[in-house]
């Protein structure tokens, strides 16, 4: 997909005044975050799976061509394919042409990451197939040409009333003053519609939660049971993968598999997970006849033994999304890309480029949830502050940014003068703020008092008072 | 240079090898790893934990003294769910000999075609840990009726109540051939199919089956 990415402040600054998004993602602040925290106080062995989550991937990332190859093997001996891309390019050619060889028409797609990066649906729709996508939040933002908000709830961001009048607009043969007043309503017209595109399919496309090098399963966690439906009723399944997400054994995709479902809506378990080997077999009455799967790199072989190797181990559950300040403040659309909140900010300068995604590592104030609630355990502020360390090596910080920061490590390295001043100038502007103790607008702190005052500094500053303690709590 | 060989090569270069533990070795030995306590229970211990779990989930259970009670008590359930005494079965040997006309039901074995309003498959295990049910493709068991129908129900016998998804793989990789002990398809399904899709409101029966009922028959040998 084309990233908007450069416009991120002006994406930011839409997004802030749309009332819409602000009630969607106040809801989610307060939805997926508490059951999360429920789910995981109903398991004791949570934070021990989280570690062993992690090995498990750091294990992968070490041993990583071999177990592609492995995964390769056994994908063959069951009857399928694997297909290797560089890029994007290469799998959109892949894709395109097993499903010119199927003769296809129409494409059912279950929502999946790789599917938005490749943005395989324009790919497919330019060369006269139909994609069809069929997560009911995914299905919601095609018919709207819209990119996802959310990597998991993709439609998060509108109300029901947005989705009757989608629904109105694309839907046709059916009474335009029908009922779509509630949610169910809704949801039984696209599962209707759904129904029928699913039975006429001649390629089922999804995406994939993990590989097994073991036994050359793919691992597709679904609540609606559309993924399954994708991949059981057309003549051809194509599967894309990019290459983190194998695992060694059906064990650790259990392990993996216990904290996914909860770290993302806090279910215990998803609803549908399902292990996909191969093609069906000759005695099967149902599935596909055909199985590819089409393995992605698209930058990530070169994060392999980096300084962000540990991006790889994410499982796309979203819960650093859901308890993020800023994601919360400016939902999805604004980072400009497929992925968002701070697993894309760290994501996406590493696939699309720092030049381009430069806003986004600096856009956190590093409060550190998203790793406290990161499954994985993925450093996600430290690798922020990797790329902030980079862009000041490149040049790309801003000028006032560079000459704040350099006058500050000026200060820094002299406590003695820096103490002297900082009492001075903490006295002086006490004074200047007088009694209201605050200021309405300050000289270069536009951005901050534009919206809020800037409280002036009260009493003495936190040295001299740890002094005056002796230095002790 | 192929795709393939391009990525595994640069793979290989960049790769930091932590000399932990060989991949063949870990392939070869499946180490399990954490297994939550709560499912080390004995047999009933493991069948009460599995009706638990699987009610938390929405889908509902029946227990059945022996495969014979399994007409009448699918009869009684469609009927409560208001809908219509037929359904598509799963041509499997445990549901061949059952009398499903004298319970009132016009019941046709085979895979779904997407316009059944019931079905009815047999699972091969239920995991008490969460309530799930595990299901195999195969000839005697169609995927297609996992999915499609509007109401899924779904045989269990008692004795295929596992703790925990481990011992699932482990019954399988012993009745399996070394190399292809999987069969096409396994479907963990815990509850019926649900959205949250349109202003995070919870709905059930998204494309997947709108009602999940299990009947849980007890060994009559
Ligand atoms: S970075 Fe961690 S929390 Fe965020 S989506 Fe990935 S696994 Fe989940």
């Amino acid at each position: 997909m084309e990233s908007t990415t450069r416009a991120f402040n002006d994406n930011v600054r839409r997004a802030i005044g749309d009332a819409g998004l602000r009630r969607s993602l106040d809801k989610l602040g307060h939805g997926f975050p508490v059951k999360r925290r429920l789910a995981a106080e109903r398991l004791p062995e949570f934070e021990t799976l989280r570690d062993e989550a992690r090995d498990i991937k750091n294990h992968v990332l070490a041993n990583l061509d071999t177990y592609l190859a492995a995964f390769e093997a056994k994908v063959t001996e069951t009857g399928g394919q694997v297909h290797w891309a560089r890029d994007a390019a290469e799998a959109r050619d892949i894709i395109l042409a097993v499903c010119r060889d199927a003769s296809a028409r129409t494409v059912t797609k279950s929502k999946s990451m790789i599917g938005e990066e490749l943005a395989i649906n324009d790919h497919l729709e330019a060369h006269g197939i139909q994609p069809i996508e069929t997560d009911l939040g995914e299905y919601i933002i095609q018919l709207r040409h819209e990119p996802p908000a959310h990597i998991l709830a993709p439609a998060i961001h509108l109300s029901k009333e947005q989705v009757a009048d989608t629904f109105r607009a694309s839907h046709d043969g059916l009474p335009r003053d029908r009922d779509l007043e509630a949610p169910e309503t809704l949801l039984k017209e696209a599962r209707a519609i759904l129904r029928e595109k699913f039975l006429a399919a001649d390629v089922g496309l999804t995406g994939a939660n993990m590989l097994v090098a073991e036994t050359g399963s793919i691992v597709l966690v679904t609540n609606e049971g559309n993924a399954d439906l994708t991949q059981t009723l057309p003549r051809v399944q194509v599967v894309m993968a990019s290459l983190e997400k194998v695992v060694p054994t059906l064990e650790d995709a259990t392990t993996l598999l216990r904290v996914l479902a909860r770290s993302a809506t806090g279910q215990e378990q998803s609803v549908y997970t399902t292990f996909t080997t191969g093609p069906k077999r000759a005695e099967d009455p149902d599935g596909p006849d055909a199985f590819h799967v089409v393995l992605l790199d698209n930058g990530r072989s070169g994060m392999v033994g980096g300084d962000f190797q540990d991006m790889l181990r994410c499982i796309r559950c979203g819960a650093c999304l859901n308890h993020c300040p800023v994601y919360a403040t400016i939902g999805g659309h604004a980072y400009g890309w497929v992925y968002s909140g701070p697993m894309g900010k760290v994501l996406i300068p590493n696939l699309i480029g720092m030049e381009t995604a430069k806003d986004l590592p600096n856009a956190s104030s590093l409060c550190g949830r998203c790793e406290e609630v990161c499954p994985m355990r993925i450093p996600l502020p430290r690798m922020l502050r990797d790329w902030r360390r980079r862009q000041f090596a490149a040049g790309q910080t801003g000028i006032i940014a560079r000459w704040a920061l350099k006058s500050w490590a000026f200060w820094a390295r002299r406590p003695g003068l820096y103490h002297f001043f900082a009492d001075i100038k903490m006295r002086s502007l006490a004074a200047a703020a007088g009694r209201r103790g605050r200021f309405r607008s300050m000289v270069m702190a536009g951005g901050w008092t534009g919206s809020r005052d800037l409280p002036a500094p009260q009493g003495r500053t936190f040295q001299a008072q740890w002094d005056a303690r002796g230095g002790k709590r | 240079m192929n795709a393939r060989d391009e990525i595994l090569g640069r793979l290989r270069r960049n790769a930091r090898r932590d000399g932990a533990q060989e991949p063949a070795a870990r392939l070869a030995a499946h180490p399990r790893g954490t297994v939550p306590a709560r499912s080390a229970l004995d047999h009933d211990g493991r069948v009460a934990l599995f009706m638990a779990e699987a009610g938390r989930v929405d889908a509902t259970v029946a227990r059945l003294n022996g495969t014979a009670a399994i007409p009448a008590a699918v009869a009684r359930y469609l009927e409560d769910a208001g809908l219509a005494p037929a359904l598509r079965t799963a041509p499997h040997p445990l549901l061949a000999g059952l009398d499903w006309a004298g319970a009132g039901l016009d019941a046709r074995p085979g895979a779904s075609d997407g316009h059944d309003v019931a079905g009815l498959n047999v699972a091969i295990a239920g995991v008490a840990e969460t309530g799930t049910l595990v299901l195999a493709s195969g000839p005697e068991t169609p995927t297609t009726l996992n999915f499609l129908p509007d109401a899924d129900l779904v045989v269990l016998r008692e004795a295929d109540i596992v703790g925990a998804y481990e011992d699932v793989w482990d019954r399988l990789r012993a009745a399996g051939e070394d190399a292809g002990f999987m069969p096409r398809n396994i479907n963990w399904v815990t509850g019926p199919s649900r959205t949250a899709d349109i202003e995070q409101t919870l709905l059930l029966g998204a494309h997947g089956p709108r009602s999940l009922h299990i009947l849980l028959v007890r060994d009559d040998g």
